[in-house]
């Protein structure tokens, strides 16, 4: 580094803990050796993040969150963002960018959790990484659901709907709380406006916040790895430990590539399908909202099916409260679980490499189950599908309510002292 | 064990919508071609444009389809002053929905709403234009197979004439129109890629896009993962 | 770390290009981000060149269009406003319109294309408030006994002749502005677009 600039980082230095922060979680973090795949999507999480909030600053220059009628009788902020994808230059790329961004996050995200379920990475001392994430998946979920009303078409308006109504199913303060979220008896120009404001400014100013803890929360401890050893158990004579390596330049050059590849498969998204079969752009949604004339089949995003189709299994009501309301108690019990997972998870080994058979099958049948309720989703119901989200809805809930017994139960293996490079390294 | 990966095997039957099902024609691709685009939109401006508007599609983007300004101001103006303003309705709102119960709905973006698991929006556009038979029990004397009750009448019918529906369920030509029926496909062909083309002008554009980023990022792949080797050679 | 002169060089080869590649595709993907901030089709419609019919407009009298938000004045001048000219030429800072603006075919004394027919932004060009007509003379117009016609600004007392030159010693430091405009025939002009195929 030149001289000037040696002057002017140790100027900053005195002030500010630019150089300790960049040794601390970067150049002198040091990070295990063999991580794998499932790796890349924390880091892909953080890049999906800051796209969508670049994209966002963007689209708020011009959309206007505004449900009344314009000239042509359209609603404004529907008509705004025909007027971003025509009128504004380049406004139909950052459009496009910010709804694939949406589901990429769920597609991240969803990957980031499996890899911490298949190596344990919210056993101790990693459970509070894992509650901060946990609560970043639920505002994220708000987030979605927030910014889903924004484009005003007949699947955010009845989405949101729905959505809304489910919280009058609870008892006693239910119809008060719809119409105070509501703003008004159904769901209008009021909800869009707030929705806006929490869509733009809230919910994302706390999700940066959370991923700073959790990111904090993660390097306080060292990260976890695919043989769910720990690494700081085997240190040199310097302290460091055999099995890290510093964070950069190993794991910033090896992420940028993960980056390139998810940009690739973003880019064919954005500019050859953006819709992606009515998944990402749903096609009822290019309808501007009337709220005269519900939609034959209401369906949330597909990235919340899995939890609406838990809620549509509960089917009986019980202790006089209707199955509505216990509908919404067991989609929210099947989100919060997770966060019990560290306290759920007896088994003296973390990584999946190195557990029995009960676990292997329980993970297996929880995934399946996961994809068929995500699956039936977004189809509307009838009985025999009901059923079958019966059944998976058990599997789910039996996935985590049995571990505490299986876990410990289960024949593992052996683990290792230091890492191996990939699940079909050497056990000894 | 066995029953649940059973049960879990089967699951994908349940695929099957118990929703209404329609049996869409397959709309003609015409979105590279000019020509046909260029008579969608004259057939567009001619019929449509008098009941339904297309606000938010500007006169000028026709130069997309090849026409120059003087030829969008000679023979489509009809319901603006300048070429820059927005294609909207000849009706006014109230009027519209006074006279057929209910507002005809802005076109702009009707290819891409109407898509569905069924077909592409062009396809439903396509079959919905070409079913449209005579229904003394309807107030516009016209029903149509994929939009029961449609408010809509036959705004066709001097070009495909009348056709009216059997005990079968199926359609037949009782008073032939101006054009033979493969003359009449072929002008709803071009009207439907017109309103294809209206529901995304930038589609063209966007793909060959595509082409250049993923070109770029594919050398970028190259590079980055060189970088990374180069970098881990040193760890064991 | 390895302190192979070699493969040093090599890996600052690769470094180099990649980063090169990366910026490359950065400042790419700025483009249209910063691109989007430009003026939207709905504002260049917006913005587009407006037609006045002046058939009506008799002599002596002023209309008022509007042009991309602004005020544009169209005022068929006496030939007493015309003579007024030649006496507002000492008075006024720029008499011969040598500072831009003003298109070239309007540099001339009447700062216009046909002598009686001002075309001219109404916005002072101090801080654009919107002048007041005075075109009485003299005495008689309230503002100075040798008052030869023209315009007052209300805010900072700029004043204007009847060919939009600001005076010298006030406010303002330009003359009005002349936007491109041109005829279609005798009785119609466009504002916004000239002959020379240039817009503003």
């Amino acid at each position: 580094m030149s001289g000037h600039l040696k002057s002017l980082l140790g100027w900053v230095d005195e002030r500010f803990p630019l150089t300790a922060n960049w040794k601390a979680h970067l150049s002198e973090y040091y990070a295990p050796k063999n991580f794998n795949f499932w790796y890349f999507f924390g880091s892909l999480a953080l890049l999906v993040l800051v796209l969508q909030i670049v994209t966002g600053i963007f689209l708020v220059m011009h959309f206007k969150p505004d449900a009344s009628l314009n000239a042509a009788g359209v609603p404004v902020a529907f008509a705004s963002v025909e007027y971003i994808m025509r009128d504004v230059p380049w406004g139909w790329l950052i459009r496009y960018m910010h709804s694939t961004g949406a589901s990429a996050f769920f597609i991240v995200v969803y990957m980031h959790m499996f890899r911490g379920m298949l190596y344990g990475s919210y056993r101790k001392p990693r459970e509070l990484v894992w509650i901060f994430g946990m609560l970043i998946f639920l505002c994220l979920m708000a987030e979605a659901f927030f910014g889903y009303l924004l484009p005003w078409g007949q699947m955010s308006y009845w989405g949101a709907q729905v959505i809304v109504n489910l919280f009058s199913a609870i008892p006693f303060v239910g119809p008060d709380l719809s119409l105070w979220i509501r703003g008004d008896y159904v769901v209008g120009d009021a909800t869009l406006n707030r929705f806006f404001a929490f869509h733009v400014i809230a919910v994302p100013l706390v999700l940066l916040g959370l991923v700073a803890a959790h990111i904090l929360a993660l390097h306080e401890v060292g990260s976890n790895n695919p043989d769910g050893i720990e690494i700081k158990k085997k240190k040199n004579a310097q302290g460091i430990p055999l099995d890290g390596i510093p964070f950069h330049p190993y794991y910033t050059v090896k992420d940028i590539v993960g980056v390139v590849v998810f940009l690739m498969v973003f880019t064919v998204i954005v500019f050859f399908t953006p819709e992606v079969g009515g998944y990402f752009l749903e096609y009822n949604n290019f309808f501007p909202a009337n709220p005269l004339q519900t939609p034959p089949h209401i369906a949330p995003v597909w990235y919340f099916t899995p939890f609406y189709s838990i809620l549509r299994a509960v089917t009986y009501p019980l202790f006089g409260i209707d199955a509505k309301f216990w509908g919404v108690v067991a989609m929210g019990a099947s989100t919060l679980i997770f966060a019990f997972l560290p306290w759920l998870d007896r088994s003296p080994v973390k990584s999946i490499r190195y557990r029995g058979p009960i676990y292997k099958t329980f993970l297996a049948a929880f995934v399946i189950c996961f994809f068929i309720l995500g699956y039936l989703g977004v189809l509307p119901p009838t009985p025999a599908r009901t059923l079958v989200s019966q059944i998976c809805s058990v599997i789910y809930f039996a996935f985590f309510l049995l571990m505490p017994v299986y876990s410990r139960i289960d024949k593992c293996k052996p683990e290792p002292d230091r890492v191996t490079s990939s699940s079909h390294g050497v056990h000894k | 064990m066995k029953k649940f990966l059973i049960a879990i095997l089967l699951a994908p039957v349940l695929a099957f919508a118990s929703g209404v099902e329609l049996h869409l024609d397959h709309a003609p691709d015409r979105s590279g071609d000019k020509a046909a685009l260029q008579n969608g939109a004259k057939i567009f401006v001619n019929y449509c444009l008098n009941c339904h508007s297309a606000s938010y599609m500007r006169y000028s983007r026709l130069k997309d389809i090849g026409l120059t300004e003087q030829q969008i101001k000679d023979n489509l103006l009809f319901t603006a002053d300048k070429v820059g303003e927005p294609m909207s309705v000849a009706m006014r709102r109230a009027e519209a929905k006074q006279w057929f119960g209910v507002a005809p709905p802005d076109l702009t973006i009707i290819a891409r709403a109407r898509s569905s698991e069924f077909g592409s929006g062009a396809d439903w556009l396509y079959t919905y234009l070409r079913t449209f038979y005579r229904d003394e029990s309807r107030p516009t004397g016209w029903n149509n197979k994929v939009f029961a009750n449609v408010g809509m009448p036959h705004v066709l019918w001097e070009l495909q004439g009348e056709q009216i529906m059997g005990e079968d369920h199926e359609l037949t030509l009782a008073k032939p129109g101006k054009l033979k029926p493969e003359a009449y496909d072929d002008t709803v062909a071009d009207l439907v890629g017109f309103l294809q083309y209206m529901g995304e002008p930038v589609a063209e554009t966007r793909k060959s896009l595509g082409w250049i980023v993923l070109l770029f990022l594919g050398v970028l792949l190259v590079l980055t993962y060189a970088l990374k080797r180069e970098y881990w050679k040193d760890v064991h | 770390m390895s302190s192979d002169e070699k493969v040093d060089c090599g890996r600052r080869r690769l470094l180099v290009a990649t980063a090169a590649m990366g910026g490359l595709g950065g400042v790419a993907a700025a483009v249209p981000f910063v691109a989007s901030m430009l003026p939207s089709e709905r504002a260049k419609s917006a913005g587009a060149p407006v037609e006045v019919d002046i058939s009506k407009l008799a002599s002596g009298q002023m209309m008022t269009v509007e042009w991309r938000g602004k005020p544009v004045w169209i005022i068929n001048r006496t030939k007493e406003q015309l003579a007024s000219l030649q006496t507002t030429d000492s008075k006024v800072s720029d008499p011969h319109s040598e500072k831009k603006m003003q298109p070239d075919y309007c540099k001339n004394e009447t700062r216009s294309l046909k002598p009686e027919i001002l075309v001219a932004v109404g916005i002072c060009t101090h801080l654009g408030c919107s002048p007041s007509e005075k075109f009485k003379t003299g005495a008689e117009s309230g503002v100075a006994p040798d008052w030869a016609g023209g315009f007052v600004c209300p805010c900072h007392g700029s004043t204007f002749d009847m060919a939009g030159r600001v005076y010298k010693s006030k406010p303002a430091p330009d003359n009005l502005e002349i936007p491109p405009h041109m005829y279609l025939g005798d009785t119609r002009i466009v504002i916004g677009e000239d002959k020379n195929g240039g817009t503003a």
